[in-house]
């Protein structure tokens, strides 16, 4: 929970400059930072294992079905170069082929010897279709239970009004366009403003939590003989279960895009204090700049 | 039997099972043991909430005749080894006899014609393979329940237990023929069909000659090939090594609706 304010863009602007100390306020309450790190677990979980799932047929489809020799969307191969006897990693995206050796397709181990496989080997855990499997619908059970934790708790407590809700003023180009161009400097909240998300990290983290989330949830549900028995309308929602399949590895991919931005805006805007206030709840708040 | 003992029924493993299972896999079953307890509370919530999602036992979608992929890649086995199987394939399954036996007031044996003769069912659904590709196909047979229901099952009989004539590893105690096992729950819904054709046509060998299961609520390889003998059981643990399936005796989550 960030701190609440009732100041809005508006009085930022004109709010007289607070005195140059530091101040520390209690940013993040127990259960937004609890359901965080068990969020972040499960999310690494279901990525390393996800990607092992993925491994036994890296390609994907779209419609209802899909196998070797359908025609796919995005596939990794590793093919063998004849010429040099050595490994290829081939990746294709819409029929368009790229030579990926290193990262898709073949990698190196520790020896350096290459091994063929759709992703790296330390980025696939664990080991074996039946324990990835198991991981990571446990790890996905983990996520539901956290998640619905975390959504009663931002529902009652107004979590979700008062923090990531962004307002109408925040929403205007004019304002938006000014963060965007604060984020390409890197400049860091002060005073006021660090009080609470800007309009960017309010939309991410609804679109993180509102939409991607439950997209994962619902398109991987979709993959299931069992629930789409019961939900067969899954099957229309995500235009078959090899779309949904398909879709699940994009929005996994979009995730891990949130999370490699989400670390980087951690380490710029301040790692101790971020890391701070997500274990202790105390976030200190940087004095507002003197112009 | 209580929920949490066929739980451990499914779970359990025995230091003679592990001691097989590291001489052919890969990662030593000893060590993945407590990981995969852990684990498992994935599958046993999953399996929960789908059987209470599926109480009413809605039919699995079934698509048209336009929607039946133009190929269907097969599963496991694509030819039983050894003489046996291919003198059935030369008698075009003359000779071929379902048994089906345990837990039933009447055992019974039929031939190939007399289950070709029985109530069928046609329905074109989809299958899905656990490694993640789907395909469409056709299949016709016998619902499982119409013969259980001739057979008279037992008050006692929980588990249906396919036994395959494809032996997947040799073993000296046999325990490596293709086999499976589904409850009740699932043995008795209507889209539960012994399979004798595929696409309008006889089934071919591939995809399990002559009479496959169909048990469209879970992934692929609960989807015996190759049966030839239908046991009623009140539990799993004396077949085999205990798991209730070829794959589930090496690690495989027994329940597989995923």
């Amino acid at each position: 929970m960030v701190a609440s304010s009732e100041t809005n863009a508006e009085t930022i602007a004109t709010a007289p400059a607070a005195a140059p100390r530091r101040e520390v306020v209690y940013r993040h309450t127990i259960a937004v930072r609890l359901t965080h790190w068990i969020n972040a677990l499960t999310l690494v979980l279901l990525l390393t294992s996800g990607l092992r799932l993925f491994n036994y047929h890296p390609a994907l489809y779209w419609g209802n079905y899909g196998y070797s020799g359908v025609p796919s969307v995005f596939s990794i191969a590793a093919l063998e170069d004849i010429e040099t006897d050595e490994p290829v990693g081939v990746t294709n995206i819409l029929g368009h082929n790229f030579i990926t050796t290193g990262v898709l397709g073949v990698s190196y181990d520790s020896a350096g010897e290459p091994v063929s496989g759709a992703f790296p080997r330390w980025l696939m855990w664990p080991d074996g279709l039946d324990l990835a499997r198991d991981a990571h619908f446990a790890a996905a059970w983990l996520l539901v239970f956290n998640g619905l934790v975390y959504l009663l708790f931002g529902l009652f407590t107004g979590h979700f009004r008062r923090d990531l809700v962004p307002e109408a003023a925040e929403l205007r180009p004019r304002h938006v366009l000014a963060e965007i161009w604060d984020h390409v400097r890197l400049r860091r909240a002060r005073g006021e403003a660090a009080r609470r998300y800007n309009v960017l990290q309010k939309l991410a983290y609804v679109i993180v939590i509102f939409v991607l989330l439950p997209v994962m949830v619902l398109s991987g549900l979709t993959m299931s003989p069992a629930v789409t028995a019961a939900v067969p309308f899954l099957f229309d929602m995500f235009a078959g279960r090899q779309s949904a399949r398909t879709i699940h590895f994009l929005v996994a991919n979009l995730l891990v895009l949130f999370v490699l931005i989400h670390l980087a805006q951690v380490v710029v805007t301040g790692m101790f204090n971020n890391m701070r206030s997500m274990i202790t709840g105390r976030y200190a708040i940087l004095p507002e700049d003197r112009r | 039997m209580s929920r949490i003992t066929r739980r451990s029924l499914i779970v359990g493993g025995s230091a003679a099972a592990a001691t097989l299972v590291s001489a052919c896999d890969q990662v030593s079953v000893s060590d993945v043991q407590p990981l995969r307890r852990i684990l498992d509370f994935g599958q046993f919530m999953s399996m929960h909430a789908q059987r209470l999602l599926l109480a009413g036992q809605p039919l699995v979608r079934e698509f048209t005749e336009a929607d039946i992929s133009p190929e269907f890649p097969p599963n496991g086995t694509e030819r039983p080894n050894g003489m046996a199987y291919f003198r059935h394939m030369m008698s075009n399954f003359a000779d071929f006899r379902l048994t089906v036996d345990g837990m039933v007031k009447k055992p019974l044996s039929f031939t190939l014609d007399e289950v070709r003769a029985m109530p069928a069912r046609t329905q074109i659904t989809m299958h899905n393979c656990d490694e993640g590709w789907s395909a469409i196909g056709q299949w016709t047979g016998v619902p499982l329940g119409h013969l259980l229901q001739a057979a008279e099952l037992l008050p006692e009989a929980r588990y249906i237990v396919f036994y395959c004539m494809d032996e997947m590893v040799r073993t000296p105690d046999n325990s490596g023929f293709y086999y499976e096992s589904i409850d009740l729950f699932d043995a008795l819904h209507p889209q539960t069909i012994l399979a004798y054709a595929m696409n309008g046509k006889a089934l071919p060998v591939a995809h399990g000659a002559p009479l496959r299961l169909r048990v469209e609520r879970h992934v692929g390889y609960k989807h015996a090939k190759y049966v030839n003998h239908i046991e009623a059981v009140d539990r799993l643990t004396h077949i085999a090594r205990g798991k209730g399936g070829f794959w589930e005796d090496r690690g495989y989550q027994w329940y597989a609706g995923l």
